[in-house]
């Protein structure tokens, strides 16, 4: 089908252009009057001000571990988070509780638990398997390293970011 | 030639180089800052307050990188060419007067008889540094960038040319002194508010100055290269133009050339039609250093807003397509100005001397 594109004959004043050009002057002054007197506010100065209040609840930032109320690490080293994970960044070496300790009953907690944040995808499946609730994503979205190797986040590093957990998973109290 | 003209002349020719070039490169500034505005983004703010040390940053980052020449380029042009770029936009600078005299000394360089001959032939060489940077890259894009640059500021040349005619009819002195003592004693060609400005034929007179000082500011536009008229540089076309193969400062010099080129056009339009270093009421430097300073002041205040004026343009209208720019150039400019002088010409033939 032809379509046919109307070109309308244009008046004199139309093809001096001089209106047309005077009044696409106006409107780019306008934003820079707006702009200047600081009636405008699009951009977000990122280092001085941050994303951090206007992130959902639901934001998937860097995995984290996290301890209970009495301050034990929740990961019993299970490893399922480690078989999970779809770019394989988690890697755990689990260790044994001794018998004297007072979570003895636990029997495994990890000697060594890194995630690789140059591979970790954000995906949420550690946090979604874990049984224990041990790993949750937080709301740090700015991971940065100067080598490959300060991208790896270590056992340390990962409970630093997670924090205390509150509530919810309590089955390994003596009580119980 | 005494001792004396040839110590103060070379003391101005210094400043005036620095001041030019400190111009260029807050120039370049503020262009950012401006498309930022007009845009509603923010532009360069973070080195110093309000990013004012940022062409410190970018020239220590141009001179610090790698300058690559490519292997196919005819090497003596490719070198050559950047720095014919800038040298007729500084060089023209020299017969501006952009003050009126301070301790006795007058603020111009050069006070040749010829002129605004010497600007025109002196920008004309420009194209030179344009045409040649694109052969010698020997590729393609900046090939047809440097075709484009030479057919359009041959264009425009004409109409710049014959825009200014009006002017040199009514002062009668190619002297660009004399077009500001002119515009000192009868008003500043644009607005005739000093002087005998009860006169209606100094109204009548307007009209066409009104003319001429919009054919001469397109044809700036279009030589300096700047937006409505960038083909030789157009980015999404040309991929940059002429200066598509340069890298590190031999890039920066091209740059420069531009912005130095646009302050001179604009120093030329002040001193054509906006009265030059002249504001009404304040005196110059024959009555004190300190209006002989306020008069400079005046003067780069006038370069800096005309600069504005070219950035606006530039961030608010479209290139032009090819053709039309040639069908403008010669078909409409060129004979608006040439009209433009006959009218001229005639009210000053039938009117009482002004």
């Amino acid at each position: 089908m032809t379509i046919t594109v109307p070109r309308p004959r244009l008046n004199w004043r139309e093809r001096l252009y001089l209106p047309a050009i005077a009044a696409g002057l106006a409107i780019t002054f306008k934003h820079f009057k707006n702009m200047l007197l600081g009636r405008t506010k699009v951009t977000m100065q990122y280092p001085e001000e941050k994303w951090d209040s206007h992130l959902p609840d639901h934001y998937r930032g860097a995995p984290a571990l996290v301890r209970d109320t009495d301050g034990r690490v929740r990961c019993v080293a299970c490893q399922l988070c480690e078989f999970i994970c779809p770019p394989r960044a988690i890697k755990i070496i689990p260790g044994e509780i001794p018998p004297a300790d007072r979570f003895a009953k636990v029997e495994k907690f990890p000697e060594e638990f890194d995630i690789d944040m140059i591979r970790c995808i954000y995906c949420g499946m550690c946090e979604e398997v874990c049984p224990e609730q041990a790993i949750y994503l937080r709301k740090d979205y700015a991971i940065a390293g100067f080598t490959r190797a300060d991208m790896v986040h270590h056992k340390e590093k990962l409970l630093e970011i997670g924090g205390v957990m509150h509530g919810v998973v309590l089955k390994w109290n003596e009580r119980k | 030639m005494d001792f004396f003209f040839i110590i103060t002349s070379l003391l101005k020719i210094a400043i005036l180089l620095g001041v030019i070039l400190f111009m260029v490169s807050y120039a370049v500034y503020a262009e950012r800052r401006v498309s930022a505005f007009i845009q509603d983004r923010v532009g360069p703010n973070r080195v110093g307050p309000a990013g004012l040390l940022q062409p410190i940053a970018d020239m220590f980052k141009l001179l610090l990188k790698e300058d690559f020449t490519p292997h196919a380029t005819n090497t003596f042009y490719y070198w050559l060419a950047p720095c014919l770029a800038v040298m007729p936009a500084i060089i023209t600078i020299a017969v501006v007067p952009f003050g009126s005299t301070l301790f006795g000394v007058p603020m111009v360089i050069a006070d040749v008889n010829v002129g605004i001959f010497f600007v025109f032939a002196i920008s004309s060489l420009g194209v030179y540094g344009i045409v040649i940077g694109g052969w010698a890259s020997n590729s393609k894009y900046p090939f047809l960038g440097g075709i484009r640059s030479s057919a359009q500021m041959l264009s425009y040349e004409l109409s710049l040319g014959l825009a200014v005619i009006p002017v040199f009819l009514m002062v009668g002195s190619l002297r660009l002194t004399s077009v500001v003592q002119y515009q000192i004693d009868h008003g500043w060609f644009i607005a005739p508010f000093v002087g005998d400005w009860m006169n209606p034929w100094k109204w009548l007179l307007t009209i066409p100055m009104i003319i001429s000082f919009l054919v001469f500011m397109i044809a700036i536009f279009a030589e300096t290269n700047r937006l409505p008229f960038d083909l030789p540089e157009a980015e999404q076309e040309l991929a940059g133009g002429y200066n598509t193969e340069y890298s590190s400062m031999k890039f920066a010099l091209y740059f420069l050339g531009e912005y130095a080129a646009m302050i001179t056009g604009s120093a030329v339009v002040v001193t054509l039609f906006f009265g030059g270093w002249h504001f009404p009421g304040i005196p110059d430097g024959s009555h004190g250093w300190i209006f002989g300073l306020i008069n400079i002041a005046v003067f780069f205040t006038k370069v800096a807003v005309v600069i504005f004026l070219f950035m606006w343009v530039r961030w608010t209208l479209p290139r032009f397509r090819w053709d039309q720019l040639m069908r403008l150039g010669w078909l409409f400019f060129f004979e608006i100005a040439l009209v433009n002088i006959f009218l001229v010409a005639a009210i000053l033939a039938y009117t009482p001397r002004l």
